[in-house]
């Protein structure tokens, strides 16, 4: 068993029995599923915008290649530089050497699920960097010393209790159980941090390839500030983020909203094409783009689950998942959590140590009908299950096939184990097997039928 | 070892030798541009001015937005003012367009250019900020601000107040007709900065409880002429 599954099991057992934490999950979405629906509802026909937004990401993913040169071009053009990097140690690399030509010291930073990637923040820190998460959860989250729980509801596992004494031991601020005062303390504290800082790193939510444009949505305006402020902006997105031309946007924009948070639009969604430009007041000097690869490739290869590389990190599959909801997002040990996270981290970081999180699925399909440009999340966990037995059965999925093979072509054989198995299910209750065991603890066995279901059949023929 | 960037597109290249199928659509239909096709099923932005102004004033009222509405540029500049007096501000920094300049002429408290020479440390001192706007979102109640028509990028986002001065025929029905719009003009020299603002700041990072003015202002107000 893979280090990460024995892990997995501990931290989900621990949390699905947590009654109140769950409670607390299920109130904290209990408004978004509200808010979401009635955004919907004034979709003119919200299944058809979602053709729309598939078409428009599977267009890009496609031709990928060709609107990643298109994009760069016009990106360039607009004055600013891109970076490619294979890996996460070359994309913390090229940072490094960012920050460090331009003699910089303080870094604000606004939510980047791509930085979480790679542990950007770490390697900076190492290298003598002051770096603050400005987004409100992931300020939290960066304070806690802890992962964020959903990408894009960062701490929402955490109590206001929590973040109030949170705030009094690291800010020294009086205790409060007013989430606007919270949230205020915050806003006091952050503000002169993007003033004084250098470097504003952020993420990007789409790459416009027709016009060299980078697009970032978010809600605080945290992200507007650490674009508009330090002298030197640098974006970090995944390859898989283009799109090819701009009035994509007008469908992916505010289905990634509706979706995501239940918003007809988030707050702010900016376009940025490079640096401060000429006959502008202000504005960084430097935008640099990284281009981060980091098994992408490896995803896109495989045709099967290739619009895997659609997603548009909004969230939705997480917040209707059941598992999710019961075992809570750090439980996963991923940066992408809920059915996303356990379709794509195979991928990313291997087979064999994470396909564990294919099986933590019900395989109800609320993912699937959630997400905004269709993705097929429950197949794929499926195909991820049925790769992983390929790839490396284990002697015990071995064995159980073969005879399982070996009995089904045989029909006396499988009457008979059918009859042994009747016979003798009563007694599986006692048997410290085991799976069952545990299973057994809070369910009960039905009665096994006198008869199989072939001797009732041939008994009503008869008849 | 070849630079990353023709590893990276070699490695894509070869990824897309394979095919994916296409996703199969609900309809037909679906098979053009996504926005083409994809624009009649997103939410109503109104098909006359009229409907477009009735939904945007619904929007921006659920987003917790103002709008106050004025036959003339003076009235504006009159609503504005008693905005200032009631607020008590004390420093207000503006764009220096020209449905903006009178705005701010009419102040009781002192006003500063913010674009004719800007200093971020003093524009985070100010209580609000005025600016004009691209255009006007009716469908998602957004306002489209651009570092070419909103005096740079910190000015709409920096201060506590955001108070945008537009013109009625400003007011587009929906995001695709917006972007159009600014594809015509800008073309391939498109402003550093380009951000449809929704609302004023917001979070729910807390609890999930709506929180509003997070970062940027707290309070957005749109003031239409005409």
């Amino acid at each position: 068993m893979s280090d990460a599954k024995q892990i997995f099991i501990k931290d989900a057992t621990l949390n699905a029995a947590d009654g109140d934490q769950r409670a607390f999950i299920r109130k904290a979405l209990g408004g978004y599923y509200v808010n979401r629906d009635l955004q919907k509802a004034r979709y003119r026909d919200w299944e058809r915008a979602r053709d729309a937004a598939s078409l428009a990401k599977w267009t890009a993913v496609n031709d990928l290649a060709n609107q990643l040169e298109k994009f760069t071009a016009n990106f360039e053009r607009n004055g600013g530089v891109v970076h490619w990097a294979r890996d996460a140690a070359e994309a913390r690399a090229i940072i490094l050497k960012i920050a460090a030509d331009a003699n910089a010291k303080a870094i604000v930073k606004s939510k980047c699920m791509t930085s979480e990637e790679i542990h950007l923040n770490d390697a900076l820190e190492k290298a003598g960097y002051g770096v603050v998460e400005s987004d409100l959860g992931e300020f939290i989250q960066q304070l806690r010393g802890e992962a964020p729980y959903h990408f894009v509801f960062p701490c929402m596992h955490v109590k206001r209790e929590a973040i109030s004494e949170l705030f009094t031991k690291h800010l020294g601020t009086a205790p409060t159980d007013s989430p606007e005062e919270l949230t205020m303390i915050a806003r006091r504290h952050l503000r002169q941090l993007y003033v004084d800082a250098d470097i504003g790193i952020t993420g990007a939510n789409f790459l416009v390839a027709e016009t060299g444009q980078i697009s970032i949505t978010e809600n605080e305006g945290n992200a507007r500030l650490t674009a508009a402020l330090p002298r030197i902006h640098i974006a970090l997105s995944g390859i898989e983020k283009v799109v090819s031309r701009l009035d994509d946007l007008a469908v992916l924009l505010p289905m990634l909203a509706t979706a995501g948070a239940g918003q007809p639009m988030t707050c702010y969604n900016t376009l940025y094409a490079g640096p401060r430009k000429p006959g502008e007041c202000d504005g960084p000097e430097q935008f640099h783009l990284v281009l981060l690869d980091n098994a992408r490739t490896r995803l896109l290869a495989d045709p099967e689950q290739r619009d895997a590389l659609h997603c548009i990190r909004c969230g939705a599959c997480l917040n209707v998942c059941p598992i999710f909801k019961n075992i809570g997002g750090l439980a996963y040990g991923t940066t992408y959590q809920g059915p996303i996270g356990s379709v794509i981290t195979p991928h990313l970081r291997g087979l064999k140590q994470w396909n564990h999180l294919s099986g933590a699925s019900s395989l109800c399909g609320a993912c699937t009908d959630a997400c905004p440009v269709r993705i097929d999340l429950h197949h794929h966990l499926l195909h991820n299950r049925r790769n992983a037995m390929k790839q490396s059965p284990s002697l015990f999925d071995r064995a159980f096939h073969a005879g399982f093979g070996f009995v089904m072509k045989r029909p006396t054989l499988f009457a008979l184990g059918g009859k042994v198995f009747r016979a003798t299910l009563p007694l599986l209750k006692k048997l410290p097997l085991p799976y069952m065991s545990a299973w057994l603890k809070t369910r009960d066995l039905p009665a096994a039928p006198a008869k199989s279901f072939r001797e009732q059949w041939k008994d009503h023929s008869h008849g | 070892m070849a630079d990353a960037r023709s590893d990276i597109l070699a490695r894509i290249r070869e990824a897309l030798q394979v095919k994916a199928p296409k996703p199969h659509f609900k309809s037909e239909e679906t098979q053009g541009q996504p926005v083409k096709v994809g624009k009649q099923w997103l939410p109503d932005g109104g098909e006359t001015t009229e409907a477009s102004l009735v939904i945007l004033a619904e929007q921006l009222a659920k987003l917790k937005a103002v709008l106050i509405r004025v036959p003339d540029e003076a009235a504006a500049g009159v609503a504005v003012a008693d905005l200032a007096r009631a607020k008590a501000w004390k420093q207000v920094a503006y764009h220096g367009a020209s449905l903006v300049r009178p705005v701010a002429a009419a102040l009781p408290c002192p006003s500063w250019e913010a674009d004719a020479s800007f200093e971020k440390q003093k524009l985070e001192g100010c209580d609000a900020a005025i600016t004009s706007c691209e255009a006007i979102v009716a469908q998602l109640g957004s306002i489209l601000v651009s570092s070419a028509s909103s005096g740079g990028r910190a000015l709409s986002i920096l201060p506590h107040v955001h108070v945008v001065v537009a013109r009625v025929d400003q007011v587009l029905p929906d995001l695709a007709t917006a972007i159009a719009q600014m594809e015509a003009k800008h073309g391939a020299q498109m402003p550093s900065m380009l951000s449809f603002i929704t609302g004023p700041s917001r979070t729910g990072d807390i609890e999930r409880i709506l929180v509003l003015g997070a970062h940027g202002p707290k309070e957005l107000y749109l003031v239409l002429v005409g």
